[in-house]
C-alpha cells in the first residue's frame, strides 16, 4: 500500500508539472489554433537564465524566479512578434513547422550558450525530508512542486475569469472577427497570449528543473508529455487539458512503479492514440465534424 | 502537341525525344559521378540520395495527401532494423531484405494510417510523434534489437557483387533512389495520386466524389513508410552501423524541414530540400573550420558562448531556414524554381 501512495504521489507530482506545459500550449492553441512546439525549448531558455541569475550572479532564487518571469514574457512577446505575426496565414502544417523551426533555434541557442553539461537547479526545499499525512509520504520537493502548481493554476483561471484582459482574450478564442469588431486589438491580444503562455510555461521549467537535471535537453519529454495531456483532455479546453495531463502523469507513474519502468513514456503515448481513436478531440471536449 | 489520348501517356516515362535525351544525359552523368569525384563527396550523394527517398515519401503524405507526421523517424528505424534482422537472423540475401524492410515499414504505416482517419491537426501531429518515440524506445530496450549498442551491419551485397566501398554502395544505392523516383513521379500521376490530392483539397468533397478514404489514406501512409523503410534499410549500410538513439524527435523534424524547404507536393522539391539540407547539417557540424566565418564564430564562442557548443549552430541554421521558408516563400526551393523558370520563358518580353 506504501508504495502505492508513493506512486500516487509522484505521479500528482509530475502531472503537476505536465499541467502547467498543458496549460500553456492550450493558451496559445486556443486563441491562434497554433499548437506550440517551442513551448519546451522556450521553458528550458527561461529556466537557464533563472540558473545563470542565481549562478552567476548570486541572486536568491525568489527573486531569479521573478525575473525569470518577465524574462520569459518577454520571450514570448518577441517570439509571436518576429516568426508568427509575419505569417500570412500559414495554416495549420505551417504554424507548426514555424513553431518547430523557432524550437530548433531556442535549442541550438541554448547548447551552444550552456554547452551539453548537467548543471543543479538550487531550490529552497529539500527533496528528502518532507511530511507525513498517515500513510501518505510527501517530500518538500514534490510538495512544493503540486503546490506552486495549483497556485499558478488557480491564477490563471482567476485571470480568465475576472480580468478585462482576460475575457478579451476568451472573445478572441471565441470569434475573432466579432472580437475584433467590438474593438479589442485582436493582434495585441495574441501577442500577449504568448507571452502569458511563456510565462507559465517557464513557471513549468522552474518545477521540472530540480527533479531532472538542467541541460538543453531537459524540456524535450515533459514538453511532449504536457502536450500529450493537454491533447488527452482536449486541446479547447483549459481545465481538461490540465484533468489531462495530471492523469498523463498517473498513468505513467503507475506503470512505470507497477509494471516497467523502461516502458514507461512508451506507454503514455499508447493510452493517447487509443483514447484518440474514441475520442478525437480529447476526453473533455465536443468533437466538432468539420463542414465542408 | 500536347494533346493527350489516354491516362497511359500520362505515365510514359518519356513522351518526347527532349525528354529521353534528357533521361539518357542523366544516366549517363549519374554513371559517371564515381570517376570525377572523391570518396567522401560520393558518401555525402549517398546520404543525399537516401534522405531523397524519405522526403520523397513523406511529401507523398504531408504535400500531397494533406497529413501530418512528426514521426518518419520510426518508420525509418523500422526498416533500418527490418533489413538488417532479417539479414542476420533470417540469412535473407540484401536483394530480398530490401523490399522486406520496406513492407514492414509499410505495414506499420498501414497500422498508424487507421487513426489517422479521425484525427487531424495537432492531435494527428501527437499520435505520429508518440509512435515515433514509441518505437525508438522499444528498440533501445530490447535484447533481440541489439538494445542501446545497436547492430553491426553486414555488408550489402548482390550475388558475388559486394559492396565495400562509398563507390560501390553509390551503384546501389543511387539505382534504388533512382527507381523510386521514377515510381513516385508516375504514381502521383495516376488514379492514386489524383485520390491522394483530392483527399488533401478537401476530404469530404473527396468522398462525395466516390474516393474511398479510408483505402486511400491508409495506403498514402502505407505508400510514405515503404519509402522511409527501404530508406532507413540503406542508410542502415551507408553508416555501417544501425542504432536507436539516432532516429531520435529530431530526425523526425529534419525530414519534415526537408520537404518543406524544398516544397510541398513536388517529387522535384523533395530531392531540392534533401539535397540542401543534408549538405547543411554535415557541413555544419565541422564550421569551426570553415575558411572566414570559421575563427570569427570561435572568437564569438570564446567570448559569449561556449566553443564545444559551436556545432549547435546548424539547428539554429536549419531553425532559420524552416521559419524563413514558410514566411517568404510558402512553396519551398521548388517555389522560386517554378517563377524562375516561368520569367525566363517568355525572357525577351
Amino acid at each position: 500500500m506504501n508504495l502505492f501512495f508513493d506512486l500516487f504521489v509522484g505521479g500528482v507530482s509530475i502531472g503537476a508539472c505536465y499541467a502547467l506545459v498543458a496549460l500553456s500550449m492550450v493558451i496559445i492553441y486556443k486563441t491562434s489554433e497554433v499548437p506550440n512546439f517551442a513551448q519546451g525549448e522556450m521553458a528550458m531558455i527561461s529556466t537557464f537564465i533563472a540558473f545563470t541569475i542565481m549562478d552567476g550572479y548570486g541572486a536568491g532564487f525568489w527573486v531569479a524566479a521573478a525575473l525569470t518571469l518577465v524574462f520569459a514574457f518577454l520571450l514570448g512577446l518577441v517570439l509571436e512578434i518576429s516568426f508568427l505575426r509575419p505569417a500570412d496565414n500559414p495554416g495549420i502544417l505551417g504554424s507548426i513547422v514555424i513553431t518547430l523551426g523557432a524550437e530548433m533555434i531556442l535549442y541550438g541557442l541554448a547548447g551552444w550558450k550552456w554547452g551539453a553539461n548537467q548543471n543543479p537547479f538550487p531550490i529552497p526545499f529539500s527533496e528528502y525530508s518532507g511530511f507525513t499525512f498517515g500513510a501518505i509520504r510527501i517530500t518538500e520537493v514534490n510538495l512544493w512542486t503540486i503546490v506552486a502548481s495549483l497556485a499558478i493554476t488557480l491564477m490563471l483561471f482567476a485571470f480568465f475569469r475576472f480580468t478585462k484582459m482576460g475575457t478579451a482574450m476568451k472573445a478572441v478564442q471565441q470569434n475573432p472577427f466579432a472580437a475584433k469588431a467590438m474593438g479589442i486589438p485582436t493582434r495585441r491580444i495574441m501577442t500577449f497570449t504568448w507571452g502569458l503562455s511563456s510565462s507559465t510555461g517557464a513557471g513549468a521549467g522552474m518545477l521540472i528543473a530540480p527533479i531532472a537535471t538542467l541541460d538543453p535537453n531537459m524540456m524535450l519529454d515533459p514538453m511532449l508529455k504536457g502536450f500529450a495531456g493537454a491533447v488527452l483532455g482536449g486541446m479547447t479546453s483549459l481545465p481538461g487539458a490540465a484533468i489531462g495531463a495530471y492523469i498523463l502523469g498517473l498513468i505513467e507513474n503507475f506503470f512505470g512503479g507497477y509494471v516497467s519502468l523502461e516502458f514507461k513514456s512508451v506507454v503514455a503515448f499508447a493510452v493517447i492514440v487509443m483514447i484518440l481513436c474514441v475520442r478525437p478531440s480529447g476526453l473533455f471536449v465536443r468533437h466538432y465534424e468539420k463542414k465542408v | 502537341m500536347d494533346m493527350k489520348r489516354g491516362y497511359y501517356e500520362d505515365i510514359e516515362l518519356c513522351r518526347t525525344w527532349t525528354s529521353l535525351f534528357g533521361l539518357i544525359l542523366l544516366v549517363c552523368l549519374f554513371i559517371a559521378t564515381p570517376f570525377i569525384i572523391g570518396d567522401y563527396n560520393l558518401y555525402l550523394i549517398n546520404l543525399i540520395a537516401i534522405n531523397s527517398i524519405v522526403a520523397i515519401g513523406l511529401n507523398i503524405l504531408v504535400g500531397y495527401t494533406g497529413q501530418i507526421s512528426l514521426g518518419h523517424a520510426g518508420f525509418f528505424a523500422i526498416g533500418a532494423y527490418a533489413c538488417v534482422l532479417s539479414m542476420l537472423k533470417l540469412g535473407l540475401p540484401f536483394v530480398v531484405a530490401l523490399p522486406v524492410a520496406g513492407f514492414v515499414s509499410a505495414g506499420f504505416g498501414f497500422l498508424l494510417g487507421l487513426p489517422s482517419l479521425r484525427l487531424e491537426g495537432p492531435y494527428l501531429a501527437i499520435a505520429t510523434l508518440g509512435f515515433g518515440m514509441a518505437v525508438t524506445q522499444i528498440i533501445s530496450h530490447s535484447e533481440f534489437t541489439g538494445g542501446h549498442m545497436g547492430l553491426e551491419a553486414p555488408k550489402m551485397s548482390l550475388g558475388p557483387f559486394v559492396a565495400n566501398t562509398s563507390s560501390q554502395q553509390y551503384a546501389v544505392i543511387i539505382a534504388v533512389a533512382f527507381m523510386m523516383t521514377v515510381a513516385a513521379v508516375n504514381l502521383m500521376k495516376t488514379r492514386v495520386g489524383r485520390a491522394f490530392r483530392a483527399i488533401r483539397d478537401s476530404e469530404i468533397a473527396a468522398e462525395a466524389m466516390g474516393i474511398n478514404v479510408l483505402k486511400y489514406k491508409t495506403l498514402s501512409f502505407a505508400v510514405s513508410a515503404f519509402y522511409a523503410g527501404v530508406a532507413g534499410a540503406l542508410m542502415a549500410f551507408a553508416l555501417e552501423h544501425v542504432s536507436a538513439g539516432s532516429f531520435n524527435l529530431i530526425l523526425s523534424i529534419t525530414f519534415l524541414a526537408m520537404i518543406i524547404v524544398g516544397g510541398l507536393g513536388s517529387i522535384m522539391g523533395s530531392i531540392l530540400g534533401a539535397a540542401l539540407l543534408t549538405y547543411l547539417q554535415i557541413k555544419l557540424q565541422v564550421i569551426q573550420e570553415a575558411p572566414i566565418i570559421g575563427p570569427l564564430l570561435l572568437d564569438l564562442s570564446r567570448s559569449y558562448f561556449t566553443p564545444e557548443g559551436l556545432p549547435n549552430i546548424q539547428s539554429i541554421i536549419i531553425g532559420s531556414i524552416m521559419i524563413a521558408i514558410v514566411i517568404f516563400e510558402p512553396y519551398g526551393v521548388n517555389g522560386i524554381y517554378l517563377r524562375f523558370k516561368r520569367y525566363w520563358k517568355m525572357w525577351p518580353f
